[in-house]
């Protein structure tokens, strides 16, 4: 293979280094106006009057829309029904393009303002005024559910959205506590982020009177999905009459998956105007729009026998909604977190409740790894902690836990408490290589000698399995999403042997141009060069899911196998017509058509000429070279890995300095270990911010605190070391390639690495937990309220 | 009011009416269409927007366009000679220090402006150098080893690779 696991340089590379690249903001179309929205300053209050008057007087300003406008049109619909455990439906209160009643967060967007350039907007909807009624808000999902709190929907009065459990016989796993030797719990919050991609939203709607055709630009990662949500729950528009593309983006992170009431409102209101109107976020619009992710506060509870053996986990979460439903929010506390709780471990009983809550907040949706940091973070802390609790090492008490190795075609694949049969694994194996990288057994003399001098040095593990490639669309159905979650590619081969791809998968940042074109040129043996890859674009792409929980590749890359397939076949029966042979003897290796035995060929080119010259060619065979496929995966995929943080803490400030990082994978097979490796960095990064640093902080009247680039600290690079990574590989069984999906998996294991590793390192002060992050303040907090003071 | 304003950008001279408070990000992203810097957020934190301004590392959106009246501007659209990446966009493509692109020009200019100034930066010198600009994809890893890539290539620096980086993804080192 010339091109498969090579670390081949990005061919999208150069469009991005010299400026060029096509972002959504970038876009400038004819006649175009620009949106501002006017948005409620509070999180809760009832609009009482919007006066628009000012605003439509002022010069430039082209028209103002308010909730009473969009009042017939949908809002936007909620992609995954997860319902009571009594069977009740869940709770959907409708998400309204504009708010006409209630404001039900800060950010809410009550008014739109439509100029001839975006200062002019801005100016005017100031002079929007609206009259509130500020209402007591509740930001706290554990607040929310007391009686008394104030309701953000009518719908919902006392805030609960659904809930759920998943596992073992609640009976049988209570038991196994009684008879527990020793028992871990955890209290905590699993905080609220924020996404932050760098580039802002940002969406133009188009309206083309002449052939009553829309278009919508829009900074998304599944422009299908948009369309789809967009045509048929939203404004009920031909869905065949309507594009919609996601140029370049600037990182999505889960952010960019959902449909937002922007990419509605732009498209409608192109139609009111007949004018292209173009939206981009401001920073402060992102913090407060964008869906976050995490907000979850769980009690945790990890039993033992006396030799270490895990005998149960039982769990409790109530999950922040925020104060909509955004588009798989329901999917993350639950089939995305509830599922992934068995671990890496052989634990016999595990159960899991879970109560998804309505505040006066941001929604919450998927954010990187999305739901699987969640049960990671929960796992891998009580692991450290009951290993810290019962004096054992950390490293023993999970070799005696985990599942053992198993490859899915020999071995049966595992089948868990939780609902899942995880393909194939080795977990043993990561961990090894990560003590081995990190010298563990030196580290430890090292960290004696360091304490004897007075020096807070720690090291924490994380070792972590996550489902990714989602997902098989029956099981998904099941589970209550409304989308199926196939992907589809075409191929098509040009008569001189050039090959477009087309793939429904969208990259933002993950390099599919490149790792899907080895891919294609491999199987065909041809050169790179002859392969171009299309995306982003539903006029191009005939349909697509889109890209998020790392799938692209594991489905999106196993429909492209699929069509190439195709286009193999098809080859051999013209090379065997060209070639006067029988199909049977003909083979396809490097580029050409052989007959077996012989050095009689034909190249790729050749056939893919004749096949659209078809002069002498096989009797009934259509002409042409092109070839859709959908792929339906058959399991998610499971990568694991092994994760190791070593951090030192300043007592005088309370700051920890992140010394090493070691990051062992088994992603399955690489198609550009390059682009994994730049995969596992950036979620690693994210992971270490969400243990130090980021979090966002709602006050009491329900103001988000730090709702900008000055108040929520990202990690930046002078916070983090050079990362040290490896990987394993033991192949997906179940996919055309084998390759299970990396772009998650960093984020999804650091976390629980990094707060273990300053636990592990505040340990002689007997302190084992501190609330995440765990920033300066608080450590030097806790540090000191323990009294020892320094 | 409009004010009448002369800048080069990339070693082209623009005359232009611009109001006094554009910022010189939106004139050269609107009246110029170098689109190349970006916008990232409006509180000067994350240096998308960064551009060279008489060589200097600058972040666009903390000067007005009316404030750049007779300087010279580099943005990333002028790193380039026809055709030939600058070394620094070179060292960027070839040790992957981008994925997304969105935060990339703006961490070039920077690089530009540390390596015109330490020719052989250290990683920590490095690190110290990019922390006014974001990036959420990379981790900055790899953008740190391409500004080492970078000053190796245009200075002959002596920066090894990143001590740490030993990383072997590409050898399948545990594979059997």
């Amino acid at each position: 293979m010339t091109y498969i696991g090579k670390s081949v340089k990005r061919v999208e590379d150069k469009r991005f280094l010299t400026g060029k690249g096509k972002y959504t903001d970038d876009i400038v179309l004819p006649g175009m106006t620009h949106a501002y929205m006017v948005r409620s300053p509070h999180a809760h209050a009832r609009i009482l009057n919007v006066n628009t008057n000012k605003a439509e007087e002022h010069p430039g300003v082209i028209a103002v829309f308010t909730g009473k406008d969009v009042a017939e049109v949908n809002g936007v619909p909620c992609g995954w029904q997860v319902d009571f455990k009594n069977g009740d439906t869940m709770k959907e209160p409708p998400h309204k393009l504009l708010v006409a009643d209630k404001a039900r967060h800060m950010g809410d967007a009550v008014a739109m303002v439509i100029a001839e350039d975006y200062a002019t907007a801005k100016d005017a909807a100031e002079l929007v005024v609206v009259d509130y009624e500020p209402l007591p808000s509740v930001t706290n999902a554990v607040d929310a559910l007391k009686s008394g709190a104030p309701s953000v929907h009518d719908e919902a009065p006392d805030n609960r959205c659904f809930d759920w459990e998943l596992g073992t016989d609640k009976a049988v796993v209570d038991a196994a506590f009684e008879k527990a030797h020793h028992i871990t719990t955890l209290e905590y919050k699993n905080q609220r982020l924020v996404p932050n991609a760098i580039e802002p939203r940002s969406a133009i709607g188009h309206y083309d009177d002449t052939n009553e055709r829309y278009t919508l630009y829009t900074s998304s990662q599944n422009p299908h999905l948009i369309r789809l949500l967009l045509c048929a729950f939203v404004l009920g528009i031909p869905e065949h009459k309507v594009r919609v593309v996601s140029p370049d983006v600037g990182g999505g992170f889960g952010s960019k998956i959902f449909h937002y009431t922007e990419e509605a409102l732009v498209i409608w209101a192109s139609n009111q105007i007949k004018r292209p109107i173009k939206w981009t976020a401001e920073r402060s619009e992102s913090f407060l729009t964008d869906a976050h992710g995490r907000d979850h506060t769980t009690k945790a509870e990890m039993a033992f026998d006396a030799d270490g053996n895990i005998l149960a986990l039982r769990a409790k979460t109530i999950a922040n909604m925020g104060a909509y439903l955004s588009t798989f929010a329901p999917a993350v506390p639950t089939w995305l977190y509830g599922t992934l709780l068995q671990g890496l471990y052989t634990t016999p009983a595990v159960h899991v409740d879970v109560t998804a809550v309505f505040t006066h907040t941001t929604a919450v949706d998927a954010y990187r790894g999305a739901g699987r940091p969640e049960a990671t973070y929960l796992l891998e802390r009580l692991i450290d902690t009951a290993a810290l609790e019962m004096k054992m090492d950390p490293v023993e008490l999970r070799r005696k836990n985990f599942i053992p190795a198993f490859d899915g075609i020999e071995q049966e694949g595992y089948t868990t408490q939780v609902a899942l049969q995880y393909d194939s694994g080795n977990y043993q194996r990561v961990l090894d290589r990560a003590l081995e990288m990190v010298g563990y057994k030196n580290f430890r003399r090292e960290q004696e000698k360091a304490r004897q001098e007075g020096r807070l040095l720690g090291i924490g593990f994380s070792t972590y399995i996550e489902a990714c490639g989602i997902a098989p669309s029956a099981v998904v159905g099941a589970l209550g999403a409304r989308a199926g979650l196939f992907e589809s590619a075409h191929v098509r081969v040009h008569p001189t042997g050039k090959v477009s791809v087309y793939t429904g998968a969208h990259s933002h940042g993950q390099g599919h141009e490149t790792t899907f074109a080895q891919v294609v040129a491999d199987k065909f043996g041809i050169p790179l060069e002859d392969v171009i890859l299309e995306h982003g674009d539903s006029d191009s792409v005939a349909f697509g899911m889109g890209t998020y929980g790392s799938r692209s590749l594991a489905v999106g890359g196993s429909a492209i196998v699929k069509s190439v397939e195709k286009v193999i076949n098809k080859g051999t029966k013209i090379a065997a017509h060209m070639l006067e042979a029988s199909e049977a003897d003909i083979e396809f290796a490097e580029g050409k058509w052989s007959v077996k035995g012989t050095d009689k060929s034909v190249g790729f080119g050749d056939v893919s000429l004749t096949a659209y010259v078809p002069h002498n060619y096989p009797e009934g065979l259509e002409p042409g070279m092109d070839f859709s496929s959908f792929y339906d995966p058959a399991n998610f995929t499971y990568p694991f890995g092994a994760h190791i943080a070593v951090v030192e803490i300043d007592k005088e400030t309370g700051k920890t300095k992140l010394e090493r990082f070691i990051a062992v994978d088994d992603v399955g097979n690489i198609i550009n270990p390059m682009i994994v490796e730049g995969q596992i960095h950036g979620g690693v990064a994210q992971g270490v911010g969400q243990a130090l640093f980021e979090g966002a902080i709602y006050d009491e009247s329900g103001t988000l605190m730090n709702g900008s680039y000055m108040d929520y600290t990202m990690p930046r690079a002078d916070d983090l070391p050079s990362f040290e990574v490896d990987n394993a590989v033991t192949p997906c069984p179940h996919n055309p390639l084998g390759v299970k999906g990396a772009g998650e998996a960093g984020c999804i294991g650091s976390t629980p690495a990094v707060v273990n590793a300053v636990m592990d390192a505040l340990a002689p002060y007997g302190i084992h937990d501190v609330k995440m992050p765990t920033t300066s303040e608080r450590v030097w907090n806790i540090i000191h309220a323990n009294g020892n003071g320094v | 009011m409009k004010i009448p304003i002369t800048i080069t950008v990339n070693g082209k001279k623009h005359q232009a009416e611009v109001e006094a408070r554009t910022l010189l990000v939106y004139f050269l992203r609107e009246n110029l269409r170098l689109t190349g810097t970006h916008v990232g957020c409006d509180t000067s934190g994350c240096g998308a927007c960064t551009v060279l301004l008489n060589g200097k590392a600058l972040k666009s959106c903390t000067m007005l366009a009316v404030q750049a009246n007779g300087h010279e501007v580099t943005t990333i659209e002028g790193m380039s000679t026809n055709g030939t990446l600058h070394p620094i966009q070179d060292g960027f493509h070839q040790k992957h220090g981008l994925q997304c692109g969105f935060c990339t020009p703006g961490m070039v200019m920077t690089a530009a402006d540390l390596l015109s100034k330490n020719a052989n930066p250290t990683e920590d010198e490095i690190r110290h150098a990019l922390e006014g600009n974001l990036c959420r994809c990379t981790g900055y890893h790899n953008i740190v080893a391409s500004i080492q890539h970078a000053a190796r290539a245009m200075n002959g620096a002596s920066t090894t690779e990143l001590p740490k980086s030993k990383v072997t993804t590409g050898e399948l080192s545990m594979s059997e």
